[in-house]
């Protein structure tokens, strides 16, 4: 069983054989059964809701950051940073995910230059983080193989609460960033970056990097911190959004499972919270379903969500119901947290997983 | 020789859609297009083990469900990441409102 063994996160270690040996790796996973018909209409791709999107976001990250400026110096511009902030840190990950995926607009070249953007506000270098979220997809929540486990067991919570401020990130990424320009790439990193593309990640690096030295430089010739506090730092103080419905998306729930009903979370949120997290909040439909665009998962959501466990009702709702569930996670690394079917769902093959169900609370 | 095969009716697949076609252990992917014309390919993604029956056919692509990994399907070139190796393609022709494939 999972639990008598220690996981070990690297994506090159114990795990990581174990995974492939018991064919968690790269598995078949659990689908709702939808009609062909009904899926492909939820598939197709419009540029109309993105292009919308885009320009609201676009022109509020401009309006705010105008405000900020006119207001430097005195503390009428600490609301104009915070909407900025949020809007640089935390909102730039749902357009890069969306984008990574291409399912935001119809139009690739669209796509591609909303994810580039993004990347560089998220201080993510563009390549390695297709590739991390592709084994994500392929493997989500599967020990030893997902790049992207947030909250790995047991449970650090003083760095989960650190994420919060986005200190721990920035000191992962700027240095990532600066490594990867400089040529080097992890084992992590060339185990799911493709040889024939590991050259772009290095390339891509150097431009990230370009742009903040440029940056810097433009701080020092105007002898000021604003280009600073609006390129690179937002990273910090604006990231708190992402991390918050970010987190949700996992914690807490079973690992090294091939069913996104038990290890994935969705959870209803306000109409600002989605527009910021582009309906990423549908998170356990957009696993099963990822080519289904973001302004489509509500409607997914409603035609699957009798096989799904109901939602969390809130973000507050959410914390609370895994709070317990992590701090039991300190002593005993194999709880999780189990979520009840409705009657009209298939039920979970227990048989089809590795993990414990003994170790999880209902 | 390559043989041809009888891999489905012509109104089996919707205009600008795709179906799965099982032969001899192996998995096709089966395209009509836009222009009421048939291509077929490798019924796999080259990235990962997915039916590209169960992606989205646009214009002349098809994406994978899994990654969203993109090919021409009439040529069977890869399009960018996630996928980097091209599909391969096998010889089309309509008879008797049959779809029949040439398979090596």
């Amino acid at each position: 069983m999972a639990g008598t063994v220690k996981r070990d996160y690297s994506l090159v270690g114990e795990s990581t054989r174990r995974a492939i040996e018991t064919g968690l790796a790269s598995a078949e996973w659990y689908h709702t059964d939808v009609p062909r018909k009904a899926i492909k209409e939820l598939m197709q791709r419009s540029d109309g809701p993105a292009i919308r999107d885009t320009i609201i976001w676009i022109v509020a990250i401009l309006g705010s950051a105008a405000g900020a400026i006119y207001f430097w110096g005195t503390w009428w511009c600490v609301p104009f940073f915070f909407v900025y902030g949020v809007l640089y840190g935390s909102s730039s990950d749902s357009r890069w995910h969306e984008c990574g995926h291409g399912t935001a607009f119809r139009t690739r070249w669209m796509n591609d230059v909303v994810y580039q953007i993004a990347s560089f506000m998220l201080m993510r270098n563009p390549v390695t983080w297709r590739w991390s979220h592709a084994r994500h997809h392929t493997d989500t929540i599967i020990v030893g193989r997902d790049a992207e486990i947030a909250v790995m067991r047991p449970p650090d919570l003083l760095r989960a609460a650190l994420a919060f401020t986005g200190i721990l990130d920035f000191r992962y990424s700027l240095p990532a960033l600066v490594r990867q320009a400089l040529g080097k790439l992890t084992p992590d990193e060339k185990s799911y970056v493709p040889e024939m593309e590991q050259h772009k990640a290095v390339i891509a690096a150097r431009w990230h990097i370009a742009i903040y030295i440029a940056t810097i430089a433009l701080a020092l010739y105007m002898q000021s911190w604003v280009p600073v506090v609006l390129i690179g730092v937002p990273r910090l103080y604006g990231t708190w959004h992402m991390v918050m419905t970010g987190l949700l998306q996992h914690i807490g729930l079973a690992d090294n499972v091939v069913d996104h009903r038990l290890n994935t979370r969705t959870v209803y949120m306000n109409p600002i919270s989605r527009f910021i997290y582009w309906n990423m909040n549908y998170h356990v439909e957009h696993h099963m379903f990822p080519m289904v665009p973001y302004h489509a998962l509500p409607k997914l959501h409603e035609l699957i969500k009798h096989d799904l466990p109901e939602p969390n009702p809130s973000i507050w709702h959410a914390y609370r119901e895994v709070w317990p569930v992590l701090l039991r996670q300190l002593k005993y690394e194999d709880h999780f947290l189990k979520r009840e079917l409705p009657p009209t769902a298939r039920p979970y093959r227990g048989e089809f997983h590795e993990v414990n169900m003994s170790a999880a609370a209902e | 020789m390559a043989d041809w095969v009888e891999a489905c009716a012509v109104d089996d697949v919707e205009e600008e859609d795709v179906i799965r076609f099982d032969h001899g252990g192996r998995t096709f992917a089966i395209y009509r297009s836009p222009d009421d014309e048939f291509f077929a390919t490798d019924g796999f993604c080259t990235h990962e083990k997915a039916h590209l029956a169960d992606g989205l056919v646009m214009d002349d692509i098809i994406e994978c469900p899994k990654h969203n990994g993109r090919f021409n399907y009439k040529t069977g070139q890869a399009k960018g990441a996630p996928v980097c190796v091209n599909l391969a393609t096998y010889p089309v022709k309509v008879e008797a409102g049959k779809v029949m494939i040439q398979i090596a």
